[in-house]
């Protein structure tokens, strides 16, 4: 604690009616006001517009806070922006506090509207409690190191490394096959255009002749080290070691197409996949004149419950150029949903229509049933059961997560969602993001999707990882975890619970935190059985303080 | 910072051209936002919640409006449009006409005060025109740049001469009606496009009655109707009687997937509308909701989950169905005569309120605007652009991304605008 007068503003916001509509915001600065070193509150109908930052920015400066409280929405999307704001008012960020009045008031208590209030006053004197302990931090600086290793060696990541290339960043492409090109060395043809896939692999030749790109094939990564700006990467390659640096990670690894084992009589012959299906356009040995497609096969089920996305398009694809090979084939696609969104697709769907492709509507209730030369289906509209003959039966299946994407993702420390797929910062707004700074998604490694989107969503991973790239140096977080080795006993749990992998033993067998690789989680101080660890930010002081004058009352 | 001194155009301010130009600003390009509106924020300002994570649209959008006006290597020009371009790739030359805002940005600083004595009301474009502004007046509540503006085809000095009242009220000498559109020049190396999409206008659909049945509404007016910072303060009224609607239908594919009209899927529909029928179904448990659909398209990433939940837990039941026509009963209830495509029937329902999802259209504007930048349409009039160089336009050096080239969802325009940043440096490392 400096000597220094402690003077608190407190900035209540009424985020429209998302808080106003519920807590009596006027009610609750005049509460603020009457809270010991509080010097100025006042409310807001947005804080964090423009108008709403410069009261916040006019209130320092007239009242000469050095502490800053906003009740507001959620510091998840918000405290970054409240906190640059004190900077910019040379206050440091972290003499900055967030109360979070609409998530834990007045959302949840949106049909007690009284209680939300005195449940906000209660928070906002605790804030008001912590405030007063909370120390300034400085932000580490690291190097950033401008290389990019980029993990998958399809078009997705052939795409980000020949952007990134092509603007100097050194890239190191790793591919586990022997081959680069991925998922499309299996394709015939691709869609909406009917082009060659070989076409779109025109581009393996451009990777592997860059001079800022090292490709290294029947490659995996052994070991991940490090943090943003500083990777230290082991990869293997047979019985062979390589290490290097790298600033930001790519992943780009792709997904596997679902083979549906005891799905519809599924037998690679006669009932096959569309992925099998390729092969044997592309070989020109196709020798069926009805076909029937069965869209969702093993998709949109309990087990798997998403859309792939992709099915729809790739069935009317083949279904076109089978129809193409042999225009008395008669071809029918039982489907759930067509899904053909945007300007394209739809075309090609009404094509596909207008190219007398039949569709058939099934209920998941009522799946069709693949017998010996025709197949069953309930057609809803008369609601009577059809029989649909059939020499070739092609099911539709999923993309799938690959089984040891999970390795990837402990190397790398980054979450995958319920069906194996990476798991990026923010469906909406951070979509190649991780939360781990440093690391970014792209590809069907982040969800199924076609070439075009893998494309433009792999060039938004280049641009995301280059405004790191692009950077000598990067702040990092100051709210990190402090050993005192005085107290520290070199017990060792810390380490083993570390998420974030930062904290190593020094010479005399203690505590080190590695602060740059820190994010100030807090496990480790939580844990210590000899309190050795302060979580700065976090201190022992701004919580009991918290918590004794929610224990006072009023 | 290895780009230091090359200048990059983005034009349209809505979340493609804010994420591209964040991103460009971060490697170190300076950025000109091209914005026609008197704030940036676009489309994603005027929606209620987003799908699928029901994140409030502003709460999220407005950091990124606040990290763009302070972003030191982003300049904003609001009320602005691009009139003509020379050069090419490397070295264009680009005319803005920037029209008179009327109001100081740098001395307003939106007290309020100008716009509550302002005497002419004038139906808020921004609120769907549910509601009446000022003529002189803050387009949205969380608009950045956060200062007025005057609308001169309504403000009675700039049409008729007199008044000045809002010059005599401000406390910041803000108001200047000398104040001339301007035109200026910008070099930049390249030109990213991100204007955007207009809704459909479901008028001429007369069959459905919009319009003239006053219960019927459109998707974007149910936004802003159930919008906290909306006309009706978040309270979901119905318009004839400022009712609660406790049935409300929904129907898709408005003004989309119709060969008399747009061919096109608007990708959105599907999405948007459970969510809106979630966002009623919170803000009155007794809601039920009945979507009308053709095919439902929910193939993002826990998009399927969110259909399941809201057929679970939300009153929400799905009809796969053709909509002939809606009626009107006595008491202004719309009245749906459908055909039940799950099993043949032809049926009717009656409903308290319904909402057309209306379907994502080109820009008004945009044959003008790819007019003066040479670059070609597509057959639906979005901008054309190349089969797997989804970003790349006709014309070398200048990139589209996110609704100007398609309809899309946010992520996926969000991660088109990172990724047409990508391109635009890629561009300008060439020359």
């Amino acid at each position: 604690m400096s000597n220094k007068e402690v003077r608190i503003g407190v900035f209540v916001c009424h985020c429209g009616t998302n808080i106003g509509g519920v807590i009596d915001c006027p009610a609750l600065t005049e509460y603020a006001r009457t809270l010991p070193h509080v010097v100025f509150a006042q409310d807001n109908l947005y804080t964090c517009s423009e108008a709403g930052l410069a009261q916040i920015k006019k209130g320092i400066e007239e009242y000469n806070l050095n502490r800053v409280i906003v009740a507001s929405c959620s510091p998840r999307t918000h405290e970054p922006l409240f906190r640059a704001t004190c900077q910019e008012a040379g206050v440091n960020p972290y003499y900055f506090h967030f109360v979070n009045i609409r998530d834990q008031c007045s959302w949840v208590h949106m049909n007690e509207p009284e209680k939300a209030t005195e449940k906000a006053k209660d928070l906002i004197r605790m804030g008001v409690a912590r405030a007063f302990y909370l120390q300034a931090l400085e932000k580490n600086q690291v190097d950033i190191d401008p290389r990019a290793l980029v993990i998958g060696g399809g078009i997705a990541g052939m795409t980000v490394a020949l952007n990134l290339a092509n603007r100097g960043f050194p890239v190191k492409l790793i591919e586990r096959k022997d081959r680069l090109g991925g998922l499309l060395n299996d394709l015939n043809k691709v869609f909406p255009t009917l082009d060659d896939a070989t076409k779109l692999l025109e581009i393996k030749d451009q990777v592997l002749e860059h001079k800022n790109i090292t490709v290294f094939t029947s490659t995996m990564i052994k070991d991940v080290e490090g943090y943003v700006g500083n990777y230290n990467i082991t990869i293997t390659k047979g019985d062979e070691e390589e290490q290097f640096k790298v600033g930001a990670i790519i992943i780009a690894t792709g997904a596997e197409v679902l083979e549906p084992e005891g799905l519809f009589g599924y037998d690679g012959k006669k009932v096959i996949t569309q992925l099998q299906l390729e092969k044997i356009l592309k070989e020109k040995t196709l020798d069926a004149k009805n076909v029937v497609m069965i869209q969702c096969t093993g998709a949109r089920t309990d087990e798997r419950p998403y859309c792939s996305g992709i099915c729809c398009m790739v069935a009317l694809k083949n279904a076109q150029l089978i129809k193409e090979l042999n225009p008395d084939a008669q071809i029918t696609i039982l489907y759930r949903d067509i899904l053909t969104p945007g300007t394209e697709y739809e075309k090609f769907y009404r094509d596909t229509r207008a190219k007398g492709i039949l569709f058939l509507k099934y209920s998941p209730d009522r799946p069709p049933y693949v017998e010996e030369d025709h197949v069953r289906v309930l057609n809803q509209f008369i609601q009577k059961e059809v029989q649909i003959p059939a020499d070739l039966v092609v099911l539709s299946t999923p993309l799938v997560a690959y089984e040891d994407s999970k390795n990837l993702a402990q190397l790398l420390k980054v979450p995958r969602e319920a069906n194996g797929f990476f798991l990026e910062a923010h469906v909406k707004l951070r979509p190649v993001d991780f939360a781990t700074d440093g690391v970014f998604i792209c590809g069907c490694a982040h969800w199924p999707k076609d070439i075009n989107d893998t494309i433009s969503q792999a060039l938004g991973a280049a641009s995301r990882a280059s405004t790191i790239l692009a950077h000598r140096t990067l702040e990092v977080e100051g709210a990190v975890a402090r050993v005192n080795e005085e107290l520290c006993v070199g017990c060792g749990i810390c380490m083993k619970l570390c998420p974030y992998d930062a904290i190593a033993r020094t010479e005399d067998g203690l505590a080190h935190v590695r602060e740059v690789v820190c994010k100030g989680c807090g496990l480790c101080g939580a844990s210590c059985p000899e309190q050795a660890i302060t979580i700065l930010h976090f201190t022992n002081d701004q919580i009991l303080a918290q918590i004794k004058v929610l224990m006072e009352g009023e | 910072m290895e780009y230091d001194g090359k200048e990059i155009l983005v034009i349209g301010g809505g979340i493609a051209g804010i994420q591209a130009s964040l991103d460009l600003a971060e490697m170190g390009f300076k950025v000109h936002l091209i914005e026609k509106d008197p704030c940036i924020g676009g489309r994603m300002a005027q929606l209620d919640k987003t799908f699928p994570t029901n994140d409030c649209a502003i709460c999220i959008l407005a950091p990124k409006l606040a990290d763009c006006a302070r972003h030191p290597n982003i300049k904003i020009h609001t009320l602005s449009e691009v009139i003509k371009l020379e050069g090419e790739v490397g070295n264009f030359n680009v005319t803005i006409l920037k029209h008179a805002r009327y109001v100081k940005e740098d001395a307003c600083i939106n007290c309020g005060e100008c716009t509550a004595k302002c005497p002419t009301k004038v139906p808020d474009v921004f609120n769907t025109g549910l509601q009446f502004r000022k003529a002189i007046y803050l387009y949205y509540l969380q608009g950045v740049p956060s200062v007025m503006a005057i609308d001169k085809d309504h403000c009675i000095y700039l049409t008729r001469g007199k008044c000045q009242i809002c010059m005599k009220t401000c406390p910041r000498d803000a108001i200047d009606f000398n104040m001339q559109d301007e035109e200026f020049n910008l070099n930049v190396g390249a030109i990213i496009v991100a204007t955007g999409f207009d809704p459909y206008d479901p008028t001429p659909l007369t069959r459905l009655g919009y319009g003239r049945i006053r219960n019927v509404v459109t998707s974007l007016e149910f936004e802003r109707l159930i919008c906290a910072s909306g006309p009706t303060k978040g309270h979901l009224e119905r318009p004839s009687d400022k009712q609660a609607p406790k049935r409300i239908a929904f129907l898709q594919c408005i003004g989309s997937r119709d060969i008399n009209n747009n061919p096109f899927c608007s990708s959105v529909c599907c999405m948007y509308t459970t969510k809106e029928a979630m966002l009623a179904h919170e803000h009155d448990p007794q809601v039920e909701s009945y979507i009308f659909y053709i095919d439902l398209r929910a193939a993002g990433k826990g998009f399927q989950e969110y259909i399941k939940r809201g057929s679970k837990e939300y009153n929400i039941t799905y009809i796969k169905s053709v909509v002939a026509e809606i009626e009107e009963d006595e008491d202004g209830n719309p009245i749906i005569l459908y055909e039940d495509m799950g099993t043949g029937e032809l049926k009717m329902m009656t409903v308290d309120l319904v909402v057309l999802a209306t379907s994502l259209l080109p820009r008004k504007e945009v044959n003008k605007l790819a007019k003066v930048l040479g670059t070609e349409l597509d057959e639906f009039n979005f901008i054309k652009t190349t089969p797997f160089a989804p970003l790349n336009t006709t014309k070398p050096g200048i990139l589209a991304c996110g609704c100007a080239r398609g309809p899309m969802d946010i992520p996926n325009s969000v991660a088109e605008a990172s990724g047409a940043a990508a391109k635009a440096a890629e561009i300008l490392r060439r020359w």
